[in-house]
């Protein structure tokens, strides 16, 4: 099991990063895709913003972007979805695959 | 670099069957050899199979099952677009010199590993293809109001091709109502806007110039190529249009010295009905935003010239065998060898083949 999917299954988003390059690495990888050194994890930031949605059998799902380069897909909580609006992660898992999701961020 | 012709080739009967990979791919193989002049097994050099399946050894065995001893023979797993990699494959080894003759049969099972990318983690639970072809649906509807119905159009479009087409999986005739209304899968996504995966197999022969004309008359000339890969994950994509596709088609255009408009008769991959609109704009064949406005008119004047074997929404979608179907196809039109799905005297033809949510693309242009 990857560290990404480790830390999922905490309860914990976490991203790869490469320290000598300053380049999130995404999809994840222990990797940096430019320099080829040893990425490290650390907690994404939030909020994301909403950059497609659509639903099924009822249940919203999305592509949401965090850090203007990860973009990911998950369940979307609200029934007032729109693209651009800024989400937070509400929960995420693994199991099989990675599972988010996600909310509109409250003001 | 030496030029390359398809020379023969062989399609199956699209299925539900349950048969070893072996059976089908040796199904297309004799059908090819029983098709194709003066072709004896001692001719071939080289002998390429193309699947997710995941059996291994295949072109090995599928040589010495068919009494073929090939200087090069492996097998080319790429996803959906396995079988346009593989003929690429063969292409590279004839037009180099190392081969003169090059045997490429793809083949599929209805329940192949090769239809979710497990590995694509910026998808989370939402793997399979119904969810990314969701969110091309309707980034394209947003940004270029395109209806349900012209996405219908589409499928009844290819649905009625496949009805001339006697190896579809499963032909049958849809009008555009009965496709809006059919299961709806997502918001965005219903049953009949989808390809559908099934057993089936199809084989190609390639040669070299000097030779082509053993086997065939009418030899059809890969005059054009271009591949391009730009991502394996689905959320690196645009949603809007596809990227490799374009660069692709760029490069096949360029090497044939040919333009989207001297295209006659071209087989896309229409995996979801949205893809056929998205590949018609991105090679050029159609105006951003206009492949709607295109495919109605196609259907509303009975014209065959997009898909007319069906496409993979007509004639099922069996994945390593998809690509090298598209490309028999494609060779039969440009030798008027089509039937009742023939188009008007068709010069020059393109395929085009992707994988894993449009993250890589093949485009070819052939000539007669
Ligand atoms: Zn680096």
């Amino acid at each position: 099991m990857s560290v990404f999917e480790a830390e999922l299954k905490n309860g914990r988003f976490v991203i790869s990063e490469c320290p000598r390059c300053q380049k999130i690495i995404w999809p994840p990888s222990e990797f940096c895709t430019h320099c080829f050194g040893n990425t490290i994890w650390r907690t994404v930031s939030e909020p994301g913003t909403l950059v497609e949605y659509s639903s099924k059998d009822g249940k919203t799902f999305c592509i949401a972007e965090f850090e203007d380069s990860i973009r990911v897909m998950g369940s979307l909580d609200t029934k007032t979805p729109s693209v651009g609006q800024k989400v937070k992660i509400s929960s995420c898992g693994f199991d099989k695959s990675p599972q988010f999701t996600f909310s509109p961020e409250e003001f | 670099m030496n030029k390359v012709a398809i020379t023969g080739y062989s399609d199956t009967k699209f299925s539900s069957d349950d048969i070893p990979i072996e059976s089908s791919m040796i199904s297309a193989v004799r059908l090819l050899f029983e098709q194709t002049s003066n072709l004896g097994q001692k001719d071939i050099d080289v002998v390429l199979t193309s699947t997710n399946d995941n059996k291994k050894y295949l072109a090995p065995i599928v040589s010495e099952l068919s009494g073929i001893a090939p200087k090069i023979s492996h097998n080319v797993e790429n996803l959906c677009s396995s079988g346009t990699n593989a003929a690429v494959s063969a292409f590279s080894y004839i037009a180099s010199g190392l081969a003169d003759v090059a045997l490429v049969v793809g083949a599929e099972r209805f329940d192949s590993p090769g239809q979710v990318l497990q590995w694509d983690d910026s998808r989370g639970e939402f793997k399979h293809p119904i969810f990314w072809a969701t969110m091309f649906t309707k980034a394209h509807k947003r940004k270029f109001g395109t209806t349900n119905e012209q996405l219908a159009y589409v499928s009844a479009k290819n649905h009625r091709n496949a009805l001339d087409n006697p190896n579809a999986y499963n032909p049958k005739k849809y009008t555009v109502e009965e496709i809006m209304n059919s299961k709806k899968l997502t918001d965005d996504l219903r049953l009949l806007d989808c390809s559908r995966p099934c057993t089936g197999s199809s084989a190609i022969l390639l040669a070299s110039e000097k030779i082509a004309k053993k086997f065939t008359d009418m030899p059809v000339w890969i005059s054009g190529i271009g591949q391009k890969t730009t991502s394996a994950s689905f959320t690196k994509n645009d949603l809007t249009s596809i990227e490799s596709t374009k660069i692709a088609a760029h490069e096949a255009f360029t090497m044939s010295k040919t333009s989207p408009e001297k295209i006659d008769v071209a087989e896309i991959h229409d995996a979801f009905t949205v893809c056929e609109l998205m590949v018609l704009e991105d090679t050029g064949i159609a105006q951003k935003g206009k492949a709607g406005q295109l495919v109605s008119d196609l259907y509303n004047t009975n014209n065959k010239k997009i898909n007319p074997r069906g496409g993979l929404i007509g004639a099922g979608h069996p994945l390593g065998a998809t690509g090298i179907s598209q490309i028999a196809e494609i060779t039969r039109q440009l030798q008027g060898k089509s039937g009742k799905r023939q188009t008007e005297n068709p010069k020059t033809g393109l395929v085009q083949n992707m994988s894993a949510a449009a993250t890589s693309s093949t485009v070819l242009i052939l000539e007669s």
